[in-house]
């Protein structure tokens, strides 16, 4: 029942998360779930029983926890682990959300195609750039800005 | 082959491949080692993996109990036909694309080759697992390359689809192992030959392979869960697009076969499948035809291939899984050889903007060629391997009693002509596009997904270098495709073998006494 009640809270929170904007938000809420994950793994295993499992030379007569899913959570921990480093450092780079990118997009194509794109930065924004939203071209200094740092 | 030598080496499909990753990784400074031991790797997992299919294609099953664990308490590998069919295209789907990308420069990125090869263990773990929670892993294994191979170019428009891609699939492998757990709390086991049947027992198994089947489902972008691979896929380079397309994908579409034919006995849910796959079918189509561009339009229209691919599943039986798993290598082919002749035309224009292009058949005629074969392949006009593909599925569903489903695959193949003829129209056929000006195409490029690869950038900029971008194309770029061309008319002229070989894959999946008694011999 505690585990039940435990993956619910993580799910609902997971799932709150994801729903938001930002993508380190998004992040969180993917943690979130994958602990969820771990926790069904975990009690599919039986929760009552407790004892370790193969510690020392004797083996506990009854209660002998499941060792198959703690391995199932702990190759479950290293790959969410792996994939969370990754989507922080995707989050770190350029825009914080999809809304920002199509603005960004110019200041890309100029750092990478310094050569060819002459002109004012505003020009490629007109042709190039689907406007998303809410964003304004008061904003696109500062997202170049910040995605030419980063990237 | 000796089935006790090859038993042995199955495990040499995953740590090979690594291991080879990991020495491309130390010798990524020099390009041309690097190049020579991925290719060596890739043509000795074909061999391999062919070698593997000419001994178990009478149906036979060979299990391998990994570090002589006893078996039930082992993490298996299993070959039987269906896997070893898949893992022969898988390998020659990884040695082509990989072609491609040397010869356009794809790979000028020193960790392109150890992400493939990661990528490529991965895939071939999953079609070779006989574990639910190790195809769990291997699935991920293939992925994470994936993220990198697809976000590596660090442009906003990859990196918004790699954000799209990356987090719908983490979502879909967070759903996925909460599935593998329910499975284990509810049957007691995650080795699919004890799992044989346990969901027609008991419905909390049942209930729980649902959500390893709704997992995979994702992951072989089924409607309505199909959005994220339009909006991803066409922003990778061609080489990694061909790749994704012709593997990951797929590994859902496997995963979906075998655990759907071994722990449902293939039964319980006929209408869930048919509603869902013929919605597939016929949205993936639509949206196809809305596309502009065109690694887009073949990207969403492999929505619409995965529907024909699992229709069978409607109808599970004998007949109707042979038409599926034909369908299903006939299709890995053919897509990537598509993905191939556009990412040409791509590589050579600077752009995949259809409107933007023009004249590519007459200026290349032998690309041409290989475009027209593959597009008709796709939608089935004989000779091609297409015909066979959807003739044995029409006559399949006819069989089964399900003639609506009949109706919607020719239906929809009229809608598959209609997007093929608009690449055609618009990149192949009529007249050569207006002068292009280098500013002018950079600008254009700057909002054509199509075009985010670093190649392409190279690319552009040579033609900034030398402004006759109607130069002709080096034939190097052609070979790749036409490899695979080839072998759409290969198996269409001499489609026995590959039918004879897919009934006895499908008479593996759907009669499942070989696969447990060979990985749990009682």
């Amino acid at each position: 029942m505690s585990a039940a009640v435990l993956v619910a809270v993580l799910v609902a929170g997971g799932v709150y998360l994801l729903l938001q904007r930002g993508l380190v938000r998004a992040a969180l809420g993917f943690v979130l779930l994958g602990h969820a994950a771990n926790v069904i793994v975990l009690a599919a295993g039986g929760q009552q029983d407790r004892e370790p499992a193969y510690v020392g030379n004797t083996l506990p007569e009854t209660g002998l926890a499941d060792p198959l899913v703690q391995a199932f959570a702990l190759t479950a921990i290293v790959i969410t682990f792996a994939l969370t480093v990754y989507l922080f450092a995707m989050a770190g780079h350029g825009g914080d959300d999809d809304g920002e990118s199509s603005d960004a997009e110019p200041s890309d194509e100029h750092e990478h195609h310094g050569t060819v794109v002459d002109g004012p930065p505003s020009g490629g924004h007109a042709t190039s750039a689907e406007p998303i939203g809410t964003s304004s071209t008061g904003d696109v200094p500062t997202g170049r800005t910040t995605g030419r740092e980063h990237a | 082959m000796n089935r006790d030598v090859l038993s042995t080496l199955l495990p040499a499909f995953v740590w090979l491949p690594i291991l080879a990753a990991a020495i491309t990784l130390l010798v990524r400074r020099f390009a041309g080692p690097q190049r020579f031991l991925a290719l060596a790797v890739h043509a000795l997992a074909l061999a391999g993996a062919l070698v593997s299919l000419s001994t178990v294609s009478d149906g036979t099953v060979i299990a391998e109990q990994v570090s002589g664990w006893a078996p039930g308490i082992s993490i298996p590998f299993v070959l039987d036909t269906f896997a070893g069919l898949l893992l022969g295209v898988a390998a020659l789907m990884v040695l082509v694309c990989t072609l491609f990308a040397v010869v356009t420069g794809d790979d000028a990125d020193p960790y392109f080759h150890p992400l493939v090869l990661v990528l490529s263990a991965g895939v071939y773990g999953a079609f070779l697992t006989g574990d639910l929670f190790n195809l769990f892993v291997m699935i991920e294994v293939a992925l994470i390359p994936s993220y990198v191979l697809l976000t590596r170019s660090g442009q906003a428009a990859a990196m918004t689809a790699g954000r799209i891609y990356f987090g719908v699939n983490l979502l879909v492998s967070a759903v996925l192992l909460a599935g593998v757990g329910l499975v284990y709390g509810s049957a007691g086991t995650v080795n699919l030959a004890e799992l044989a049947g346990a969901a027609t027992e008991s419905p909390a198994v049942a209930l729980a392979g649902g959500v390893v089947l709704l997992a995979l489902g994702a992951k072989a972008a089924l409607v309505p869960v199909h959005t994220w691979l339009p909006r991803s896929y066409p922003f990778a380079s061609v080489a990694v697009t061909a790749l994704l397309s012709g593997l990951l994908t797929k590994i859902g579409v496997y995963g979906v076969f075998r655990v759907y034919g071994l722990v449902y006995d293939g039964t319980g849910l006929e209408t869930v499948w048919l509603v869902v796959l013929l919605a597939t079918m016929m949205i993936g189509v639509l949206g196809a035809l809305g596309e502009s561009g065109m690694r887009s339009i073949l990207s969403f229209h492999m929505t619409s291939q995965v529907g024909y691919i699992m229709l069978p599943l409607s109808f599970f039986g004998p007949l109707g899984i042979a038409a599926g798993i034909f369908y299903m290598v006939h299709h890995i082919i053919v897509k990537a050889a598509l993905f191939l002749s556009c990412g040409a035309v791509e590589h050579h224009a600077g752009t995949g903007k259809l409107s933007q292009l023009g004249g590519y058949a007459r200026r290349e005629p032998w690309l041409g060629l290989v475009f027209i074969l593959a597009a008709l392949s796709l939608v089935g006009i004989p000779p091609l391997s297409g015909f066979v593909a959807k003739l044995s599925l029409i006559h399949a569903s006819m069989d089964a009693g399900h003639y609506l489903a009949a109706a919607m695959a020719v239906v929809v193949s009229l809608f598959t002509l209609l997007s093929m003829l608009k690449i055609w129209n618009g990149a192949f056929w009529g007249a050569d596009p207006d002068p292009i000006t280098g500013p002018a195409l950079t600008a254009a490029v700057a909002t054509t997904p199509d075009a985010t690869d670093p190649g392409a950038a190279r690319l552009r900029h040579q033609t900034q270098d030398a402004p006759t971008a109607l130069d002709r194309m080096p034939r190097r770029l052609i070979l790749p495709g036409a490899l695979l061309a080839a072998c759409t008319v290969g198996i269409g002229l001499g489609a026995d073998v590959l039918v004879d070989l897919a009934t006895t894959a499908a008479e593996g999946l759907s009669d499942t006494t070989a696969y447990t008694e060979a990985v749990v011999p009682r």
